[in-house]
């Protein structure tokens, strides 16, 4: 049986998540674990937006708020399983990204930043201003889901980073397999085609304006997901998950392993990550490493260091 | 009865009127080229009959139907396809993908059977790729199926292109200077080209330079100078029209005249 | 308020801009607390942004030119955030201001009262708006940058130096945007991190008047200046600054193309 590229990316990411444990001294590695893999979540579904559409959007953070808010206050005031809360967040955002995105997707390049970018900031501005219902700007606090204790019952005991970082790792395959599955699909070639030409592509029959919504909804989605998860396994969470710093982390990472490729935008999630654990020691100079890092990497490697690293090996074997 | 139909068509740009009261008709399985010298507003009549430019004045019936104000994609609904003057190729994927593409119309269908990778949406995309696979034959580009398209020449392009607007199923294809850029062996397979596909029953609707192709597979001629039609008829008429004859003679005389000056 | 009219007249769409304001702001305070007179010590923070503005370009936006709109976008945010943390670095992550230019006393102009500072903000804003209008239309200079900013290739075929008009530009911009932060902080304040807002804000007022018009960013400005005033007044003052977004989207819904803008069409 010939294996497909397609399948022999999702072994290797499945191989990798579930042998890196081994190497693991300590379980706040686990936790680092969970975190790449909440983020290269969300950074899978802006591959389908940027990568595959040829759009942009700075504002992919508010989603995310979104579907952690919506863990967050459900079960408080619906009543709502928090698994079913984080359902219901990926719904609204859903819907809310059906509803901004109409409008704003008719702009390109830098207006759509902007736009996109205010969208952003507006939800992260609500959540910090209501603090009646949302705790404001030092959060508040989120319900277990239960689910490890679910497991418990038939007999697997695992630690609380275990799980996440099993269960996150469990997500992000299954959300990298509908990406890679969308890619090669009538759809994927319809996104990757107006990203090539818009007029060609409506000349061809593809309702344009259609597919970029289709594109900004469902990676509405895998951002609020993304949310959601990071809200159940911290247990607590602030209004910055919707802020702007972290909408720019999740491009930043995008694009920095590649935006055409999940596994290069996954591998982006993983350094981008990974980095500022590093830097802690460094705490100061975070923002002024992220900056640094933001520009050297776009500026002596455009298209992102897995498609930089490819032609130079290449190159190489030639 | 015509397929298409062009009525008074015209557009003004700021001040300039860059085409006015065109007026002609394509019957199924005719090939009418649409000719003038540089500027004359042939490839901005193309984009108005393709839905690119809302024109200013005047119609365009498809098949009864009046699709003036219709967007390309509804158009390419309604089988009317083109190629461009300045090819429009789907860059980043391969040569294969971009004929796949052309078959949207016929493939496109769940997003959720997509993101699932379901039975039903596998069999559209393998039916779409055989399908492409022998479009890709018919224009040449057999081999050159799994290359990235922004390797391929020019003149290969324009095949691709071609064959891309032929996935389409087309009822109606505009073919903007389908023969530009290539030498006498790939016009000549163009040449074929357009003319099997006419035989097909497809109208076609040419813009073209090269006048030996175009007197040689024209039905009929449609002759643009400054946006508006000043000649109209069969080819070997067309080349003793003295209008059409001063129309290009002084195009001529007046860039050796810039050029001197 | 007037501000923003101060701000988006600078026009170039990159995202550091704010970062000029808060530089221009910034340095002038702790020149002038380090004993500097106060001019001295705006013209400094001036001249000073100026020469960052020129570097960023040099360093981080001329070699990345040609890159897709993505990665520009990204650098000049990674520009912005490397410029904030060098400033909380240097400098500090408090609030700051310096004493107005002619004191605080209000003054009262029929009925209403209002700062001596935000008349010379006012002041400041035309005397920018009159010299660039004057730049641009009357000088050579002037008019290679609008050619240069129109088509690059074609200004280099006409035998200007594109490289020095770019320096030029960003220098002018971020002196501009320099002399906005001198002559507000007295006003509004200023600390390491009001970059973003700032930026935001500056857009949507651009984005209000439309891209690329001066003449309308000033609209622009006055009224998303207003409506923010309406916001703090009548809605609630914490939301004030989400008038800027709310307008952005408002504008995108109804008139793409901005209050004076004109319609884009492609060439195929």
């Amino acid at each position: 049986m010939r294996l497909s590229s397609k399948t022999i990316t999702l072994l290797g990411l499945a191989v990798v998540i579930a042998i890196a444990p081994v190497f693991f001294p300590s379980s706040f590695y686990y936790r680092v674990g969970s975190l790449i893999f909440v983020n290269g979540l969300a950074v899978t579904g802006l591959v389908i937006l940027i990568g595959y559409a040829g759009q942009i959007s700075l504002g992919h953070a508010g989603f995310a708020g979104i579907g952690a808010y919506a863990c967050a206050l459900a079960p408080v005031h619906l009543g709502l399983h928090p698994a079913l809360a984080a359902v219901l967040g990926a719904v609204l955002s859903g819907i809310i990204a059906w509803l901004v995105g109409r409008p704003i997707l008719r702009l390109k390049g830098y207006y759509l930043a902007v736009a996109s970018l205010g969208f952003g900031v507006l939800v992260s501005m609500v959540l910090a201003n209501e603090a009646a219902i949302t705790g404001g700007p030092d959060g508040m606090a989120v319900e277990d889901p239960g689910l490890r204790g679910a497991l418990k019952a038939i007999g697997i005991d695992l630690s609380n980073t275990e799980f996440w970082y099993a269960f996150s790792g469990l997500v992000l395959v299954i959300g990298a397999w509908l990406a890679l599955n969308l890619y090669h699909s009538p759809t994927g070639r319809a996104l990757r085609a107006l990203h090539g030409s818009e007029v060609a592509a409506r000349a061809v029959g593809i309702d344009v304006a259609g597919y970029k919504l289709k594109a900004f909804v469902i990676s509405a989605v895998y951002a609020s997901v993304s949310g959601s998860l990071l809200a159940l396994q911290n247990k607590f969470i602030t209004p910055d998950v919707a802020g702007f710093m972290h909408s720019i982390e999740m491009v930043t990472m995008t694009v920095l392993g590649g935006a055409g490729s999940v596994i290069g935008a996954i591998l982006g999630a993983a350094i981008l990550t990974i980095l500022p654990q590093i830097l802690t020691v460094f705490q100061e100079y975070e923002q002024l490493l992220l900056g640094l890092v933001m520009m050297l990497v776009m500026i002596f490697m455009r298209d992102g260091l897995l498609p930089s690293i490819a032609r130079r090996l290449r190159r190489g074997g030639e | 009865m015509s397929l298409l139909q062009i009525e008074g068509l015209g557009i003004d740009f700021g001040g300039l009127r860059a085409v006015n009261d065109v007026s002609f008709s394509l019957k199924a399985g005719e090939i009418v080229s649409v000719i003038g010298p540089n500027g004359a507003g042939k490839t901005t009549l193309f984009n108005m009959i393709s839905g690119v430019y809302l024109p200013g004045r005047g119609k365009v019936m498809l098949d009864g139907e009046d699709v003036t104000r219709l967007s390309p994609h509804l158009l390419a609904r309604r089988g009317l396809s083109r190629t461009f003057q300045n090819l429009q190729i789907f860059h980043a994927m391969t040569v294969l993908e971009n004929a796949v593409v052309g078959h949207h119309l016929h493939e496109r269908g769940n997003i959720l059977a997509d993101l699932l990778s379901l039975p039903a949406s596998r069999r559209s995309s393998r039916e779409s790729e055989e399908s492409a696979r022998r479009l890709l034959d018919r224009v040449g580009l057999g081999r050159a199926a799994e290359q990235e398209a922004g390797s391929l020449s020019y003149g290969a392009l324009k095949r691709l292109e071609i064959a891309r607007a032929l996935a389409l199923k087309p009822r109606v294809l505009l073919l903007d200077e389908p023969a530009a850029g290539c030498n006498a062996v790939e016009t000549e397979e163009i040449d074929h080209l357009i003319a099997q596909v006419a035989a097909e029953g497809v109208s076609i609707l040419l813009v073209e330079h090269d006048m030996k192709m175009v007197m040689r597979i024209s039905n009929h001629i449609v002759v643009l100078d400054h946006g508006e039609k000043i000649a109209e008829g069969e080819p070997a008429a067309i080349a003793r029209n003295p209008r059409v004859i001063e129309a290009y003679l002084g195009a001529q005389a007046t860039e050796a005249n810039n050029a001197d000056g | 308020m007037p501000e923003l009219m101060q701000f988006f007249l600078s026009g170039i769409t990159d995202f550091a801009q704010g970062e000029f304001v808060m530089l221009g702001g910034m340095i002038t305070v702790f020149a002038f607390e380090a004993g500097l007179p106060l001019p001295l010590a705006a013209l400094i923070a001036i001249l000073g942004t100026a020469v960052i503005g020129v570097a960023l370009n040099r360093l981080a936006i001329e070699p990345a030119r040609g890159a897709p709109v993505v990665s520009l976008i990204i650098i000049t945010i990674g520009a912005s955030i490397f410029i904030r943390g060098v400033t909380q670095i240097v400098f500090d992550k408090q609030i700051h201001r310096f004493p107005a230019f002619s004191g605080d006393a209000p003054i009262a102009v029929g009925g209403a009262t209002i700062l001596p500072q935000s008349l010379w903000v006012i002041a400041g804003a035309l005397a920018v708006f009159i010299g660039l209008w004057l730049f641009f239309t009357r000088t050579l200079i002037g008019r290679a940058v609008l050619a240069t900013a129109n088509n690059r290739i074609a200004a280099q075929l006409v035998g200007i130096n594109t490289k020095f008009i770019m320096t030029l530009s960003f220098a002018m911009s971020a002196a501009i945007g320099a002399l906005a932060g001198v002559l507000v902080t007295p006003i509004t304040l200023t600390s390491y991190d009001i970059g973003i807002s700032l930026a935001l804000k500056g857009f949507a007022a651009a984005m209000l008047g439309g891209m690329g018009n001066p003449k309308g960013a000033l609209v622009g400005g006055l009224l998303l200046g207003i409506l923010e005033a309406m916001t703090a007044g009548y809605i609630s003052s914490q939301y004030k600054d989400a008038a800027a977004f709310v307008v952005i989207l408002a504008v995108l819904f109804a008139m793409p193309q901005g209050l004076f803008g004109r319609k884009q069409t492609d060439r195929v």
